[in-house]
């Protein structure tokens, strides 16, 4: 029995919740299991609810504020904001895996739509422009051509968020039918699977399908270079295979993974889940009050 | 196994022992997406759409 005080912060029970809250029974450790819209965080409140959260939100927006009002207080969270935050925006996260040296596909961030514009012609067509915030291969464009940039960047400046009004344009990896995602718990990897698409956006969300991976050094290698780049934690890295390098797209903060545990054979809920009761452990003592109330 | 009502048809749907408040459903007449409020007794609304910083 564990005497953590563990909660999971969820917008939606999916079947990783589900097999996440299995496997913390599992462990006899009972979750408090908290749907965010119904949080209030008083910021001056004396009560310290728990000692490790997992957040499991769907909306980064919400994630990223309950997370920084937890961790200020003490709350040891999975993964810790920073993470969450250098993730959740793929222009801070391509920007740090650049910095530290891991291969990404070349890619220019632009402000305006002439910038823009020229970005893509420096990266050649096809180009690839993407949302800095975003999932599920939601909004992804290919550019083939000069029409189609133009059009493109029209429509987003005119009819997008302002969100969608920072450009972020990269280059197109004739990837062999597929892209590699790495899970990783802190300094070690997980179990890595291909997600295969006739299409070229591979997101099993967009209809990709799963295969187990073999983890080669090399892969591990790439993989835990970019979760060392966004701060550790619980991620899956995402890497597209150029000839015999190995890129990095994306690294997903809260992964799903109910595709992955059948063809890879791990138990990957009972990992996080693990990688969670590890790291309460680790900052138990560490505690400072918060009162958050259930409304 | 118990059952609500979907407020989008009103067909009955059936929720089974496993299932927690927060999980989505689909109804199986209409097929509209519902998250499960309550359980005791069982609530169903449609679920919200999903917004622009939904991921993983």
């Amino acid at each position: 029995m564990s005497e953590l005080r563990v909660a999971m912060l969820v917008s939606r029970v999916r079947v990783e919740e589900k097999l996440l809250l299995t496997a913390f029974e599992r462990r006899g450790v009972e979750v408090d299991l908290v749907d965010v819209r119904r949080l209030a965080f008083d910021t001056h409140g004396e009560l310290t609810r728990w000692d490790v959260v997992l957040d499991r939100c769907l909306q980064q927006s919400h994630a990223l504020a309950a997370l920084r009002l937890l961790e200020d207080r003490g709350v040891v969270t999975v993964n810790p904001y920073d993470v969450v935050a250098n993730c959740a925006d793929k222009v801070v996260t391509t920007s740090l895996l650049a910095a530290a040296g891991v291969p990404v596909p070349r890619t220019v961030v632009a402000f305006s739509v002439e910038t823009a514009l020229e970005a893509i012609e420096s990266v050649g067509y096809p180009a690839v422009i993407k949302p800095p915030v975003g999932s599920w291969g939601r909004l992804l464009a290919r550019v083939n051509d000069r029409d189609a940039a133009e059009a493109l960047l029209e429509h987003k400046a005119t009819l997008g968020s302002v969100a969608h009004h920072v450009f972020y344009v990269q280059e197109h990896v004739a990837k062999p039918g597929r892209d590699i995602r790495v899970f990783v718990a802190g300094e070690e990897v997980i179990c890595a699977i291909d997600r295969l698409s006739e299409h070229w956006v591979t997101n099993t969300a967009r209809g990709a399908v799963t295969r187990n991976r073999p983890v080669t050094a090399a892969l591990a290698g790439a993989a835990l270079s970019a979760a060392a780049a966004v701060g550790g934690g619980l991620v899956a890295v995402d890497l597209l295979e150029d000839g015999e390098r190995l890129l990095v797209s994306e690294v997903n903060h809260t992964m799903e993974f109910r595709n992955s545990i059948e063809v890879t054979g791990v138990d990957i809920a009972g990992r996080i889940v693990e990688h969670t009761l590890a790291a309460g452990r680790r900052g138990a003592a560490a505690h400072h009050p918060l009162s958050a109330v259930l409304v | 196994m118990t059952a609500a009502t979907c407020p989008e048809c009103e067909a009955t749907v059936a929720l089974d022992a496993q299932t927690v408040v927060g999980e989505i459903v689909a109804c199986p007449d209409c097929g509209a997406d519902l998250e499960v409020t309550a359980l005791q007794p069982p609530l169903l609304v449609v679920a919200p759409p999903e917004e622009e910083d939904w991921g993983e």
